[in-house]
């Protein structure tokens, strides 16, 4: 799996497409570490565009569990943008709406995070 | 094969409150304006009208699940404090007659043995119980919640034939007509799932049991464990976020995980269990809608029929 990764108005935006599943949460999280290790204090926060994500189960899940707890320890920021309706349900099921910054747009998260 | 729930509750038992009776109330009545109440019928065809967190409760008590076979010895999956309703259930069936009781327990904590000291049959000679568990301090946690101070009946003075068997995980067992067999979960001090098997259904309690689902393989020896179960008895107490972030190592799953478990092994029913005693019934009915809607969206096969526990619920299977 590989993101698109894009510096807008000082912030990371990284675009992943497909299904973040027991297949895909190993590349994701694989393809995101580089980016999470520069996720600190003082450098652009993260933003994931998963307008392409038709799906995610737990695994990819805990994947953003982890990524999250990494930036939040190192004083970073990260936050996910422009879910799909199937997404965003599996969000609210699980609960992973209150834990992670969810907006509903790239343009949302940009403006708020930069 | 009959499934009797008789404590449905997670780690403390629960009441219903004034207030939460009150909020029924309320909502019965301001959904009954222009309904004709006028017989008794009619007042009772309302009544069951109404979404089960109004009408009805799912009940607080600890852990306790019984297994009617069909056979003449009793199966009793836990002691919570759903075991004394069930004492009172099991004397107005038989009596003084004495009976063989056999109890499977997850493990040993608090909310699971609880209800022992209040399980009648344990007090009347005649009746066996014998208590099936995995861990070898099983009769020393039995024997301890009954000394003094904290009860004030010593476990020696109960006239019943007590036995502890303790048995060991992966290994088939021929018990009162069933093949049982336990799984080690992870849990503080370790718990145990149960499969049963009567020849025409399975079911599996798998309660106080936190699962890594970033360990593929542990995910596939559970799949295998649970493989085309008719029902699956599923500690879901927290959601998912809550379970792998701040309640992470407190030794409890997701519906979510169930849902993905379930769907794995090909089981028929999922039935959510061990819920978290600071839900209320509207809380507690939201989770068992938002599970079958993730059920839905993430059927590939068969659909999964999904249930949520409550005390007295009966499943035939």
């Amino acid at each position: 799996m590989q993101l698109r990764a894009q510096l807008i108005n000082g912030i990371q935006l990284l675009s992943t497409q497909g299904r973040i599943d027991q297949a895909g949460a190993e590349p994701f999280s694989a393809a995101l570490s580089p980016y999470l290790a520069d996720c600190q204090a003082g450098q652009p926060a993260i933003v994931l565009d998963f307008a392409g994500v038709e799906y995610i189960s737990s695994i990819g899940l805990r994947a953003l569990m982890l990524a999250h707890k990494q930036a939040t320890a190192q004083q970073g920021r990260i936050a996910i943008a422009a879910l799909t309706p199937l997404v965003a349900e599996v969000f609210v099921i699980s609960h992973f709406d209150q834990v992670l910054k969810v907006y509903p747009t790239v343009a949302d998260a940009i403006e708020d995070l930069r | 094969m009959k499934v009797r729930f008789w404590g449905t509750r997670g780690s403390i038992p629960v009441s219903m409150t004034a207030q939460a009776v009150r909020a029924k109330l309320i909502t019965a009545l301001s959904g009954a304006a222009g309904v004709d109440l006028s017989s008794h019928e009619q007042v009772v065809a309302y009544v069951d009208r109404l979404d089960f967190a109004t009408a009805g409760c799912f009940g607080g008590h600890s852990s306790c699940v019984q297994l009617e076979t069909g056979g003449s010895e009793h199966i009793i999956l836990d002691m919570g404090s759903g075991a004394r309703p069930l004492a009172g259930h099991y004397l107005g069936q038989h009596g003084g007659k004495p009976q063989t009781y056999h109890v499977f327990m997850s493990h040993l904590h608090w909310d699971h043995i609880m209800g022992f000291p209040f399980f009648t049959p344990a007090y009347i000679p005649g009746n066996q119980l014998i208590i099936h568990s995995c861990h070898s301090e099983a009769e020393f946690a039995f024997r301890r919640q009954q000394a003094e101070p904290s009860f004030p009946v010593d476990f020696s003075l109960l006239r019943a034939d007590i036995r502890f068997d303790v048995m060991e995980p992966g290994r088939d067992y021929a018990v009162a007509g069933l093949t049982v067999s336990a799984k080690k979960q992870r849990h503080g001090g370790d718990s145990y799932g149960w499969r049963f098997d009567d020849g025409k259904a399975v079911v599996v309690y798998t309660t106080d049991s936190e699962h890594d689902v970033g360990d593929l393989a542990e995910r596939a020896a559970f799949a295998d464990f649970f493989h085309q179960a008719d029902l699956v008895i599923f500690d879901a107490m927290y959601s998912l976020a809550a379970a792998i972030s701040v309640k992470e190592d407190w030794g409890h799953s997701s519906n979510i995980v169930g849902v993905e478990l379930c769907q794995l092994a090909q089981a028929k029913r999922l039935c959510l269990f061990h819920h978290e005693p600071a839900y209320d019934d509207l809380q507690i009915a939201q989770i068992l809608n938002e599970t079958r809607r993730f059920e839905e969206l993430t059927r590939e096969g068969a659909p999964l029929e999904i249930l949520s526990a409550w005390d007295g619920l009966e499943v035939v299977l």
